[in-house]
């Protein structure tokens, strides 16, 4: 009994520090899906050329991996404001963002993940740091840095953000376009110019977003695919574009994964983001921190 | 055109295509022709649900698997012929549409199509872990070396099975475009509120393009395992099935029923001649940059742009 409790003190520690890595995966989404709208499914194949950015760094020139995503993160930001560009010409000018606009990110995340193969091959890559391998202890909880790191820089990067939102000028008009464009246009504000400086933030995040991925796990190409379906059930769960949300809905996934890896085996758990993307869309739409 | 005599132009057309494929003589050519046939049912197929109501799948790898696993399913507990397997995994396939369906059309279609992402990383999960089906290390099945009945060699029954199957989806596709029921699907992907509130059962329809769209990517997968005989669930979900889903109605057009076809010849031909020539991942790349040239360049598609030059082209 005693084995099993830490066991399951284990998984719930572990699902806690996996959360707040998904609230960092999930946060870009928040924002361009949540906030305003574009549904960037190629949201995580950004994510792994941000993993990538971080292995050629770490490998080639000897960086820590989070430090190369932050050096990274203009390169990122220009990515986004770019991708915006093309979208809002080619598709949401025209309105045609339903059908055209998803089959162009969808044939986005299919590109990155098909030439990141072509230069990189099907192999798992991975980084060094000092805090990947030891382990803190607390009693009979282990909390693995290289879980516990990325976990931190998610906060940070959410807090960062949640200020940047709430106390500047920009950031209040980011939220004033998620609720209402048209007031904004009466504002005398342009619209278009605060969505692309918000997708390009949104695509910026992924830098880090990639490197504390590459912290936790080996990456290749294709496993960018496991995290669409928990990055959609995150960001709607924590009622599209509500941080605080995210952040929750993201550590009820950690621990319910962790708790079904631990307890039913690992090849089970991408199953699990898939039943809590479908029960929220049928259950409850709004997320739970929903307007 | 009527239905009766489309149906009798395809089937015409069909036996154009397997006379001139026998005559050539090259085993090949039916091996490869069977993949194109394979990608005009899938493309039709997706296209009665995207082209249509506007509602985007991006599960047709998961569909089109499941249609295979099902073959694999029938295939170790009896002993049932090919044609009958089909309908059957196409049953199961729809099913699962439906199920889809159900959970997300209610919502706005962003959702659906975000559903349809996660279903296949999901029904690649529970296949992985099914051993019956074997599980991660794939199924293999024996396939007989001539046909039953016609005595002709098996890879060409199977082209002949597809083109069966091709024939059924493109008369149903255009039977779709023509009648009230295409013009209720048309409705939903012009203004899904104003469809509503005129009384067009925006749900009910939605459900059953769902469904079609889904059992006709099922039928398209059953007779995979026969094709490949090994089967694993990689290669089965592979992402390129999904691309190509959407990637030919797209380039060819998503307006009639010919242009999925024309996508599904263009972009499958296009294929197998890059993956014996060149590399396949480099053909996939190909792909993913047509479908997003096309989108932003081309958005009616090939179609498009032949009206836009010829005047119309009739259908």
């Amino acid at each position: 009994m005693e084995m099993s409790l830490d066991l399951l003190g284990n998984a719930v520690v572990s699902g806690l520090l996996l959360g707040g890595f998904y609230a960092a995966v999930t946060i870009g989404v928040s924002i361009s899906f949540g906030m305003l709208d574009i549904v960037n499914i190629a949201h995580p194949a950004f994510i792994i050329l941000g993993s990538y950015i971080a292995y050629i760094a770490n490998t080639m020139l000897g960086i820590d991996p989070i430090v190369a995503a932050v050096i990274a993160l203009p390169a990122f930001y220009l990515l986004g404001a770019a991708v915006y560009q093309v979208y809002f010409v080619a598709f949401e000018r025209r309105g045609e963002e339903a059908l055209r606009g998803l089959a162009f990110f969808f044939g986005l995340l299919f590109i990155t993940e098909v030439t990141l193969v072509l230069v990189f091959g099907v192999d798992y890559r991975l980084v060094e740091a000092p805090y990947i391998g030891p382990s803190l202890h607390l009693g009979p909880v282990d909390l693995p840095l290289r879980l516990l790191v990325p976990c931190l820089v998610a906060l940070v990067m959410l807090g960062a953000l949640q200020l940047f939102m709430s106390r500047t000028f920009l950031g209040r008009a980011i939220l004033a376009v998620a609720q209402d464009q048209l007031a904004l246009r009466l504002m005398g504000a342009n619209p278009t110019r605060i969505k692309r400086i918000a997708f390009a933030l949104s695509i910026a995040t992924t830098s880090l977003a990639g490197a504390v991925l590459i912290v936790i796990q080996p990456v290749e190409p294709s496993i960018g695919r496991d995290y669409i379906g928990r990055v959609f059930a995150i960001c709607v769960l924590g009622g599209m574009g509500s941080f605080a949300g995210t952040l929750i809905a993201a550590i009820a996934l950690g621990i319910v994964e962790s708790l079904t890896a631990t307890f039913y085996g690992p090849s089970w758990a991408p199953a699990v983001a898939f039943g809590f993307l479908l029960i929220t869309l049928a259950v409850r739409p709004a997320g739970i921190l929903g307007r | 055109m009527s239905g009766a005599k489309f149906v009798l132009a395809l089937l015409i057309a069909s036996a154009a295509v397997f006379g001139v494929a026998w005559w050539i003589g090259n085993a090949y050519v039916f091996f490869a022709g069977y993949v194109v046939l394979q990608y005009i049912a899938l493309a039709t197929a997706w296209n009665i649900l995207g082209g249509y109501t506007g509602y985007v799948n991006f599960g047709t790898a998961a569909f089109f698997a499941l249609g295979a696993y099902t073959t694999v399913v029938l295939h170790k507990l009896t002993s049932l012929p090919l044609p009958v397997m089909m309908p059957i995994g196409g049953i199961v396939a729809g099913i699962v549409g439906l199920g889809t369906g159900y959970l997300t059309l209610r919502l706005r279609g962003a959702f659906f199509s975000i559903a349809t992402l996660a279903l296949a990383v999901v029904a690649q999960t529970l296949i992985t872990n099914w051993d019956f089906v074997g599980g991660s290390r794939g199924a293999y099945i024996v396939r007989p070396a001539t046909a039953p009945l016609l005595g002709i060699d098996y890879v060409q029954y199977l082209f002949l099975v597809m083109q069966g199957l091709v024939v059924i989806v493109l008369a149903t596709a255009r039977a779709i475009e023509r009648s009230r029921l295409g013009y209720g699907f048309a409705t939903i992907r012009d203004d899904e509120v104003a469809a509503e509130a005129s009384g067009v059962p925006t749900l009910r329809l939605k459900l059953l393009a769902t469904t079609l769209s889904g059992a006709f990517m099922g039928m398209a997968g059953a007779p995979l395992p026969y094709y490949v005989t090994y089967l694993d669930p990689t290669s089965s979900f592979s992402l390129a099935y999904a691309v190509n889903g959407v990637a030919m109605p797209l380039v060819g057009g998503t307006s009639s029923w010919l242009g999925p076809v024309i996508g599904a010849v263009l972009l499958g031909t296009l294929q197998q001649v890059a993956t014996v020539t060149i590399s396949s991942a480099l053909n996939l790349l190909i792909v993913g940059l047509m479908l997003v040239g096309f989108v932003i360049v081309a958005p009616n598609g090939i179609l498009g742009l032949l009206r836009f030059r010829g005047g119309r082209v009739r259908t």
